[in-house]
């Protein structure tokens, strides 16, 4: 069949890049029998509680449109949690939006805040889907490089030195997907002054905050000067292990809340009725088992960080999310390279570093949300693929020599 | 007992999967071997890990099926002692897997194993009904084993649904 002409096309999606992340599933997934660190989801089927709740609110008919921003009673648990939970305060009728995944609560995000050439600070590594967003909003996405050196922290130098008068907002997720990078209390107050002074609006992701391991969550919302500047996002898909629901929601001040909502209202009506129900039941009911999924993956961060460190791939020891993100410099080899190879020889994949950003180069991400037997199958086999590599030292020299 | 959270974190460990190393499990809690190894032998000694049973399900294993029966009884309490003299004697038995005592309409709930019906009903009426002070006994056979401390038995395979590389 003939295929459509390119102008049918906008000119914004035919400039988006298709996910890295995408390109290597396409390979990995025809391989047979492969040990997977590439995926980016608890390894934790929802808890049962969560799933009976959501099968009951069907039994008992809950089948029409709930509210555009959510079904009240979600809304209300929402700024209960929020409150209880990192000590900000929001109005459940006016200042929440149950969303369709959190992904979709940033797309209306940067939609209502971005006009065309806004640009919004990036700091990468960075999910893959941050950047599309912000260029389908009309937005240009400036990346801050981070570095393995200070464990790909965001400084307040970053910011100064990306800034322009055209910067509108600034995109931070802590703890960092793909790096696990956790910011603390302190370090996000030095952010914030900065955020201020350029009068930046902060779209704070934050769907990992259930999954830290060493140090209490401090939303950014709950920074001095930063709440009124702040579009906080989470979800339910990381913490409760519930990413096929598609559940997110967002908090911000009510001016923000009242732009998006008509976005929201638009283009998406509501979030399907029946899981807002699960979800309800996900923030009074599960603490005890987001706190046992919490304490597995810590066990098998633990793990993962220090046999990887003992294999030659450097790591650093990330405080959240499930991933670790080890540098592959060493070895010579790209980022693709190293994945494409380990895949082909050893059958594990892991995901390249540049899949999330240029800055992504030299490393892989590797998730650690799969069982302690498949871990230590894939250390066995990664352990045998660096014996079996041979340094390239002038390949190496080449690659890095500007980093 | 208070635990320290390095302790916690073991026993975790072990009533995950009993036959993680040492090593793995010192790297799991982030502290060394030797460390690892003097937190098991104290939690030992302490009677808190009391054995490393392996859960089989010998239904599957031809000519190990076992006969399991569930046991209620009701017993008169002695003085001074109250159950424990009466529920000593009865888990001296070998037969005896498991001996609780109860709230509610009986006193005792006991889980035997034997090879048959005959032995079974050997071992209530020959040796659990002649105990001084049990006033009766009612026998449940067990028919299937679907769940046995906290683990599935026979249930469908676990599989990853996930993409083997998603975001």
């Amino acid at each position: 069949m003939r295929n459509a002409p390119q102008h049918y096309f906008s000119e914004t999606v035919k400039e988006l890049k298709p996910s890295g992340i995408r390109k290597f599933f396409d390979l990995a997934a025809s391989i047979e029998d492969v040990i997977s660190l590439g995926v980016g989801e608890p390894d934790f089927v929802t808890p049962w509680s969560i799933r009976e709740a959501a099968i009951l609110s069907l039994e008992e008919g809950f089948t029409s449109y709930t509210a555009n921003p959510g079904l009240l009673e979600l809304r209300q648990e929402i700024t209960k949690y929020l409150k209880n939970r990192f000590d900000v305060q929001y109005s459940p009728i006016d200042q929440v939006i149950v969303t369709v995944g959190a992904s979709l609560a940033l797309d209306i995000a940067f939609r209502a805040i971005l006009n065309p050439g806004d640009e919004v600070l990036i700091v990468e590594p960075a999910f893959v889907s941050y950047s599309p967003l912000v260029a389908m909003a009309g937005g240009n996405p400036v990346p801050i490089a981070t570095t393995a050196d200070n464990g790909f922290k965001l400084t307040p130098e970053h910011i100064e030195n990306a800034v322009t008068p055209k910067t509108k907002a600034i995109l931070i997720c802590s703890p960092n997907n793909p790096t696990g990078t956790c910011l603390n209390k302190k370090e996000m107050a030095e952010i914030a002054h900065a955020i201020e002074k350029h009068d930046l609006i902060l779209v704070s992701d934050e769907v990992y905050a259930e999954l830290t391991y060493d140090e209490d969550y401090t939303s950014f919302a709950a920074i001095d000067g930063m709440y009124e500047r702040t579009i906080l996002i989470n979800g339910f898909s990381k913490g409760f292990a519930m990413t096929g629901w598609r559940l997110g929601f967002l908090a911000a001040p009510k001016a923000f809340v009242e732009q998006m909502v008509k976005i929201f209202q638009y283009t998406t009506m509501c979030a399907p009725h029946m899981l807002q129900h699960g979800a309800i039941e996900a923030l009074r009911n599960t603490s005890d088992e987001v706190e046992n999924m919490r304490k597995s993956y810590r066990r098998r961060r633990n793990y993962v960080v220090q046999a990887l460190n003992s294999i030659g791939l450097d790591c650093h020891t990330p405080g959240g999310a499930f991933y670790v993100f080890p540098s592959i410099k060493k070895t010579g080899l790209t980022s693709e390279q190293f994945a494409e190879e380990l895949l082909l020889k050893e059958k594990v994949a892991v995901v390249p570093g540049t899949a999330f950003g240029e800055s992504g180069e030299g490393y892989v991400r590797c998730s650690y949300a799969t069982s302690m037997e498949q871990l230590q199958e894939a250390i066995k086999r990664m352990t045998r693929f660096m014996e079996s590599l041979e340094i390239r030292d002038i390949q190496k020299e080449k690659l890095y020599s500007n980093q | 007992m208070k635990l320290t959270n390095e302790e916690l974190e073991v026993l975790s460990i072990l009533e995950e999967n009993h036959r993680v190393s040492v090593e793995t499990m010192a790297a799991m809690v982030n502290t060394t071997v030797e460390n690892t190894m003097e937190i098991i032998k104290k939690l030992e000694s302490d009677k808190i890990i009391v054995s490393y049973p392996a859960l089989i399900d010998w239904s599957k294993v031809e000519g190990k099926e076992n006969i399991v029966a569930m046991i209620e009884v009701k017993v008169t309490p002695k003085r001074g002692v109250g159950f424990d003299e009466v529920a000593e004697r009865i888990y001296r038995f070998p037969e005896v897997t498991s001996l609780y005592l109860m709230s509610g309409a009986y006193d005792l709930s006991l889980t035997i194993e034997g090879k048959s019906m005959t032995e079974i009903a050997t071992f209530v009426s020959e040796k659990l009904s002649t105990i001084e002070n049990v006033i009766s006994t009612t026998t449940h056979f067990m028919l299937k084993k679907y769940k046995h401390d906290g683990v599935v038995f026979g249930g469908s395979k676990d599989t990853d649904r996930r993409m083997v590389v998603s975001p």
